[in-house]
């Protein structure tokens, strides 16, 4: 057991399978000698060489792209793309492909890959290193898509994308790499991928989150305790696609209200597909409409505005307020 | 016969006029005037000096992340030297030396590095794109530009930046492809320092030179001195005014170096030697092309203290500057809002009103009960 930040838990996850399983490789700008902007991937070209962690020239489309073909081949790449907001340079091998390769082939062929890319704000950057994008592949059928909120299961979550058969693009909260840390056991451990998370049990309303998000619900949810006597149950959705409705679906018919919060504007984010499976399932438990907080419907902000747009824990308590007194 | 060469006369040419001892190949020297020389230091000065104030502002915490320019000012100055306000500059994210001669105001640039938006709003006039972070994507755009102004008529001739890094993404070889078949008036410029981020150029390309890639698209490539600003500036204006006159694109190879860190965010101690730096440091642009100018009796007294006067000066604009305003983040994202975003601006401003007024001292209500419906939306 060891107290570890993100980075550094996401690093044991990726030391310790590559240990285990000689067909994993990893492969991105600036991942091996320099061990990744962020420092994710420390130390692995050291201990596995440059054939096993390749800093690849600068081309997302080919990163993905020949991750792809490895993992045609038998091997298990986990590409990491610098930020997510170059993964669209590489996004029609994920759509066209990775996603795809199964059906294409009637089950010959599949893509065993991760994708790995930091997302969201809080880290005062410049355009395209501060958005949040999870909702485009979210969208995507045959991919999984998985948003860690912690570094005890981001490293777990990253093991079990590792072992999926099927392509994960799994997602790294910025603001959270550095932002706490928590004891990891020694041991891997795993974390089933579909599964959402109660991180707090409550009868009065759902909040509903992930990634560098999770930590303004719980506040949230803390506050309306001490401030109100709401109790809040508060879920961690961690893995967005598949979507766990069932665990939502479960919390909603017992509190009968539901507030979602996602750093990705709102319309035709993720939200919109919790809600509406909640609607689907707790229909008749719903005592008031369910509640978005999220970033507006805008591009990108600048840093120097940000604060404004990214959902904070007065936004969910405002929302969840008024969601109580519907 | 069934094998035979098509092609016998591929060649790349290296151009060096002012090597890093000062000496000058005399029948190469560019024609330029004294006065222009001097304008010419001057900007590659005021390049570096508000470079260095730039790192420090930044470790201050008075503006973001950003990209310096330390070491490339000849290859940015040497090229944008031979364009006209008239022809069109299409940036990346590490041509600050080359954005000021273009007319970007310093203050602009340090607000946009301070995270506002405003900071990348090109002037009414200015033929310039605002800067491009995802690498390469901006060289289409420029064959475009190119496209149209041709499509019109227009005596225009764009100049497209990028890096060694970029010469691998795909919208680059789309970009010199594209400008090939369509025969258009534009200059690429990359700036080879021979690093991307942690990845040196021998890892990116298994080419001898970036220049000889425009070959394979039917268009020149040469490559020159990067730290040489005669070397550059005498390319350049070469393949300007062959664009001018209707012959087509060149690729511009400039060999240079990124003395500074990739970004403020970067530690290059982690993938290159200090004795590698040490080596291009004695290769400076700037000490070269004072050392010419010096031998010429052209450099003035107290130049620096009148560009870092300058900088200082705009400093002082930009941090008077007002505080972003939240609300202007809905301005530029369509020409007309469409009512959601109207709504979502509107619930801001609600917002951002009631977050600044005095607090009340009352504390919030107690919620209705589980499953009660009150009448009235309870806020707080
Ligand atoms: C498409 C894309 N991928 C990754 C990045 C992250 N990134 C920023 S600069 C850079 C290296 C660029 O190298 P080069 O083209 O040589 O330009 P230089 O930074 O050396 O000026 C990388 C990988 C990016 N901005 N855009
Ligand atoms: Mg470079």
């Amino acid at each position: 057991m060891a107290k570890l930040n993100m980075v550094k838990a996401l690093n044991l996850a990726l030391l310790q399978e590559m240990e285990r399983d000689e067909d994993i490789v990893v492969i991105g700008e600036d991942v091996g000698v320099d061990g990744g902007v962020f420092r994710v991937t420390e130390d692995l070209h050291r201990k596995f060489g440059g054939k096993r962690v390749i800093d690849s020239p600068l081309a997302e489309a080919a990163i993905v792209g020949t991750s792809i073909g490895m993992a045609l081949y038998g091997l298990k790449p986990v590409c990491e793309i610098q930020f997510s907001g170059f993964s669209f340079q590489g996004f029609h091998q994920i759509e066209n492909h990775a996603a795809r390769y199964r059906m294409r082939s009637q089950g010959r062929f599949h893509c065993q890959m991760v994708v790995r890319m930091p997302y969201g704000g809080g880290v005062r950057a410049l355009e395209h290193h501060s958005e949040s994008e999870e909702q485009f592949y979210a969208h995507i059928p045959g991919l999984k898509m998985v948003i860690p909120s912690g570094p005890r299961n981001a490293r777990a979550l990253l093991v079990s994308a590792i072992r999926d058969p099927d392509p994960v693009v799994f997602f790294e909260a910025k603001g959270l790499y550095h932002a706490a840390r928590e004891d990891v056991p020694d041991e891997i451990e795993t974390l089933p991928i579909g599964r959402a998370h109660v991180v707090r049990e409550g009868a009065d309303l759902t909040v509903i989150s992930y990634g560098a998000m999770l930590r303004v619900a719980r506040e949230a949810a803390e506050t309306l305790a001490a401030e109100n006597g709401v109790e809040c149950e508060v879920i961690d959705v961690l893995t967005l696609s598949p979507l766990d409705r069932e665990t939502l679906v479960a919390s909603v018919r017992k509190t009968g209200r539901a507030v979602i919060v996602h750093e990705a504007p709102r319309s035709f984010g993720p939200g919109a597909e919790i809600a509406t499976s909640i609607m689907e399932g707790a229909f008749l438990s719903l005592e008031a409409p369910i509640r978005r907080v999220t970033a507006g419907d805008v591009p990108f902000v600048g840093f120097a505005r940000e604060r404004a747009n990214v959902p904070d824990v007065a936004r969910v308590l405002a929302a969840a307020r008024d969601t109580l007194a519907y | 016969m069934p094998r035979k060469v098509l092609e016998p006369r591929f060649s790349v040419e290296y151009l060096s006029i002012l090597d890093s001892d000062g000496n000058l190949d005399a029948a190469l020297e560019p024609e330029i005037s004294p006065e222009q020389l001097q304008t010419l230091y001057r900007a590659m000065l005021l390049g570096r000096r508000l470079d260095e104030r730039m790192v420090r502002l930044q470790r201050q915490g008075r503006v973001g992340t950003f990209a310096p320019i330390k070491g490339q000012e000849a290859s940015q100055m040497g090229s944008v030297f031979s364009l006209r306000r008239t022809d069109w500059m299409v940036p990346s994210f590490r041509e600050t030396a080359a954005m000021l001669w273009r007319g970007w105001p310093i203050e602009k640039l340090l607000l946009f590095f301070a995270g506002h938006l405003e900071g990348g709003q090109p002037a009414p006039d200015q033929r310039d794109l605002p800067i491009t972070i995802p690498v390469a994507t901006q060289l289409p755009h420029a064959v475009g530009l190119a496209y149209a102004a041709q499509y019109r008529g227009d005596d225009v001739v764009v100049m497209a930046f990028f890096g060694d890094g970029a010469t691998s993404e795909g919208d680059f070889h789309e970009a010199l492809n594209f400008a090939g078949v369509w025969h258009v008036p534009i200059v690429f410029v990359c700036q080879n320092n021979q690093w991307a981020i942690s990845v040196p150029i021998k890892k990116q390309t298994h080419s001898r030179t970036l220049a000889q890639k425009a070959l394979a698209y039917g268009l020149p490539g040469i490559q020159v001195d990067g730290n040489d600003v005669l070397a550059v500036y005498a390319a350049s204006r070469d393949a300007v005014e062959q664009a001018r006159a209707g012959d087509g694109p060149t690729l511009i190879e400039c060999v240079t170096y990124r003395l500074g860190v990739h970004t403020t965010a970067d530690d290059p101690t982690k993938y290159r030697s200090e004795e590698e730096v040490q080596e291009w440091e004695r290769k400076d642009p700037l000490t070269r092309f004072a050392a010419y100018l010096q031998k010429k009796n052209l450099l003035p007294e107290g130049l620096e203290q009148e560009v870092d006067a300058e900088i200082a000066a705009a400093v002082t604009r930009f941090e008077a500057a007002a505080a972003a305003d939240p609300l202007r983040m809905f301005d530029h994202v369509y020409a007309e809002p469409p009512p959601h975003l109207v709504a979502q601006r509107e619930e801001m401003r609600e917002r951002l009103r009631s977050d600044n007024a005095p607090p009340e001292g009352e504390p919030h209500p107690s919620p209705p009960m589980r499953g009660q419906r009150s009448t009235s939306r309870w806020r707080n």
